[in-house]
């Protein structure tokens, strides 16, 4: 789960991170009204999406009036901000965030990541933040410095401390950048998150260490145990049907093919897309049933396929460890009355016999399938509008 | 031989009086598996499934000798039940719980570092099927009937593509020794590398199938390994060739993995190291055929 920037300010400063004063906004007259509020002379305009490299993208405008806070709110509110984070259809901005521009001498770069190789924290830091930091770890990597962190002990000072003086600071600067990394790893580890990112942390003028941007990510997983980031969720930013499918206990993804796929497992998921590709068709979504496929859960899959218009053919490809083939029959049999598209099904494990009788017997046009290969070719097939044979009995 | 359990290897069942438990360990009996207990804390002294149930898992060990364990324990108190697994010594643990906190599990992989690795418990998953190994006992929730004995090791780390592998062979006459699923799960108890080493020095394995997925380094590392330190022949198989790609937020994961976490590059990787990496998921058991032919 992804939050906002100004979710992530609020929270991180609750850690000891210094943000800059500012406020949100969803109207180009609450936009201003912020800026009054905070005072001073110049304002940073942000557009609020869950995507990173805004600035590119005419997402962030600095502003010296209130006259052009309104201006910037309202060219962004309600436009499309296309980034080298979002995909190319973009995100729609619906709220905004009017912060003290504070002018700054150094920008640098600070992460947090939950690193699956070493299954630790790694912390990253650099001296030249700002928005080329992909391309300045590609060709200057020792300009990349790095920490991992101890899961029993937790980050060190001294750890921090490495990290603030490889950065060039001097004494003052460098006790103000501990307090910012420490900050941010604590919030990373008691909010269960799994990425943390400043970028820019700037050093000012008179010596302050500030987090201009923040980016944090989460563990969906632990969110049973945080209220306050769950509350955080914003839902504009969620493709609706992927919001939909997790309230059933499914994972969904859209794409761009025509082929519907049910599938049980991630990896028998994708496995599944590849073959349908390989047997030249184009899957038109992910989705991963779960364990436990109730008759309830797979109507909801069969529901959000279908809220797919582009799907031709629908293939459910199930084989049942923890489900058990009976149950899942008896679901897809209820959720494929009055289909409107030819629908393939393979079951395979537990129950096998009884779940493939319940589909032959059914007396609806279900095409069955004993193989993956067979499936695969037998709905590339049906989504083209050839025939191929319908229920077969029990083997 | 098999690797990591036997008919003869104790087990006990964490969580047992559930009801997912309960029907999943019946099915374990069933095969013939060692089931001699279960833990719930609070439901000590009672008996379930006609076995003791206890309320600590050193009470379990100590009554029964138990050796291994399969846990079946929500997502919150899934890391609490490991380390009391590997603190009351069990050798074995195979966790089927989907939806483990990340930093919980870093935190069990940190835990089970005090203890020497001589005695050091194998955690299998989270998030996995769990052990077969076929003809002899099963510490999971595969439809055991899919797997005939033979000479097949299988490591996945999804587990209804590991099915997958197991019915193509079975239909193919092929057998395994042992199945494992390690799981999907971001941080898993042990490796692929874990588990061929395993079968490496296991006599009646004769070729190793390995499915992997998109993301992550452990089938690269594993696939090296092999090249270096495996004698018996490597099948190989990566799903996600047409997977979505992961929507990113900021740069910081695109720091740490440049290169080899998609299905195309892990799959290059492995036929780099020498692996025979099966052309698709349908024909898994098709390449292992031709594995055995090559290993004589």
């Amino acid at each position: 789960m992804d939050i906002h920037e100004y979710q992530a300010k609020e929270l991180l400063s609750g850690f000891g991170v210094m943000v800059p004063p500012g406020g949100v906004a969803y109207s180009p007259e609450q936009a201003v009204y912020v800026a009054t509020e905070i005072g001073g002379w110049h304002w940073a305009v942000k557009a609020q999406i869950h995507a990173g490299g805004r600035g590119k993208a005419g997402g962030v405008k600095l502003c010296r009036t209130y006259q052009e806070v309104a201006t910037a709110a309202k060219g962004m509110l309600g436009a499309k901000l296309v980034t080298n984070q979002t995909s190319p259809a973009g995100k729609i901005v619906h709220r905004l965030y009017v912060e003290k521009a504070e002018p700054y001498v150094r920008a640098l770069y600070l992460g947090f990541v939950l690193d699956r190789k070493i299954e630790r924290v790694r912390v990253i830091a650099s001296a030249e933040g700002g928005m080329e930091i992909e391309e300045i770890a590609r060709d200057r990597p020792q300009s990349i410095l790095q920490e991992q962190v101890d899961p029993a002990a937790g980050l060190q000072a001294f750890q921090a401390r490495e990290l603030a003086f490889g950065m060039g600071l001097n004494i003052k600067q460098v006790s103000q950048a501990v307090t910012a990394i420490m900050g941010c790893y604590r919030a990373f580890r008691d909010l269960d998150a799994t990425m943390v990112e400043i970028n820019p942390l700037v050093i000012t003028k008179d010596d302050r260490v500030l987090a201009l941007d923040a980016k944090m990510s989460f563990d969906d997983n632990a969110m049973f145990r945080r209220a306050r980031v769950t509350e955080m969720r914003d839902s504009a930013e969620e493709d609706p049907r992927e919001t939909q499918a997790a309230e059933f206990g499914l994972n969904y993804v859209g794409l761009e093919g025509d082929i519907g796929c049910i599938i049980n497992g991630a990896g028998l998921a994708m496995a599944t897309m590849d073959m349908i590709k390989h047997a030249g068709g184009e899957p038109a979504n992910f989705l991963d049933v779960g364990g436990g496929a109730s008759p309830e859960r797979v109507a909801a899959a069969f529901n959000l396929v279908l809220s797919d218009r582009n799907v031709k053919a629908i293939l459910v490809n199930i084989f049942a460890g923890i489900n058990r083939c009976d149950w899942v029959a008896q679901g897809v049999v209820q959720a494929a009355k009055n289909l409107r598209v030819p629908l393939v099904v393979r079951l395979a494990g537990t129950n096998v016999n009884e779940g493939r009788r319940i589909v032959a017997e059914c007396g609806l046009p279900i095409i069955s399938a004993d193989t993956l290969a067979e499936a695969a070719q037998k709905v590339v097939a049906v989504s083209r509008g050839e025939a191929v044979s319908t229920a077969r009995g029990v083997r | 031989m098999s690797i990591l359990i036997d008919s003869s290897t104790p087990v006990i069942v964490q969580g047992i009086t559930g009801s997912k438990a309960s029907f999943h360990a019946q099915e374990m009996i069933a095969y013939g598996t060692k089931v001699v207990g279960g833990v719930t804390p609070g439901k000590g002294g009672q008996r379930h499934l006609d076995r003791p149930v206890f309320n600590t898992v050193k009470d379990a060990v100590r009554a029964t000798g138990a050796q291994a364990s399969l846990a079946f324990v929500p997502p919150p108190y899934a890391a609490d039940a490991l380390m009391e697994a590997a603190d009351a010594g069990l050798r074995l643990v195979c966790i089927i719980t989907d939806g483990i906190p990340s930093q919980d599990m870093m935190r069990v992989k940190r835990y089970l570092r005090r203890y020497p690795k001589a005695r050091r418990t194998t955690i299998v998953g989270p998030n996995c099927a769990g052990i077969i190994s076929a003809g002899k006992a099963m510490l999971g929730i595969m439809p055991s009937n899919i797997y005939i004995q033979g000479t097949v090791g299988v490591v996945s780390r999804s587990g209804t593509l590991g099915y997958e592998a197991g019915a193509q062979m079975k239909a193919l006459g092929i057998g395994v020794t042992t199945s494992v699923g390690i799981g999907g799960d971001p941080i898993n108890g042990s490796s692929f590398l874990d588990h061929l080493m395993l079968f490496e020095e296991d006599p009646e394995t004769k070729v190793v199938i390995m499915i992997g997925e998109i993301g992550g380094p452990q089938e690269a590392e594993a696939a090296k390994w092999v090249r270096e330190n495996m004698t018996k022949p490597v099948v190989g198989y990566v799903a996600g060739l047409t997977a979505p790609k992961g929507r990113r937020m900021g740069h910081a994961g695109a720091i740490i993995s440049a290169e080899g976490d998609s299905a195309a590059e892990k799959a290059e990787i492995m036929r780099s190291y020498g692996l025979m990496v099966a052309p698709s998921a349908a024909e898994l058991g098709s390449t292992v055929a031709l594995a055995l032919a090559k290993a004589g």
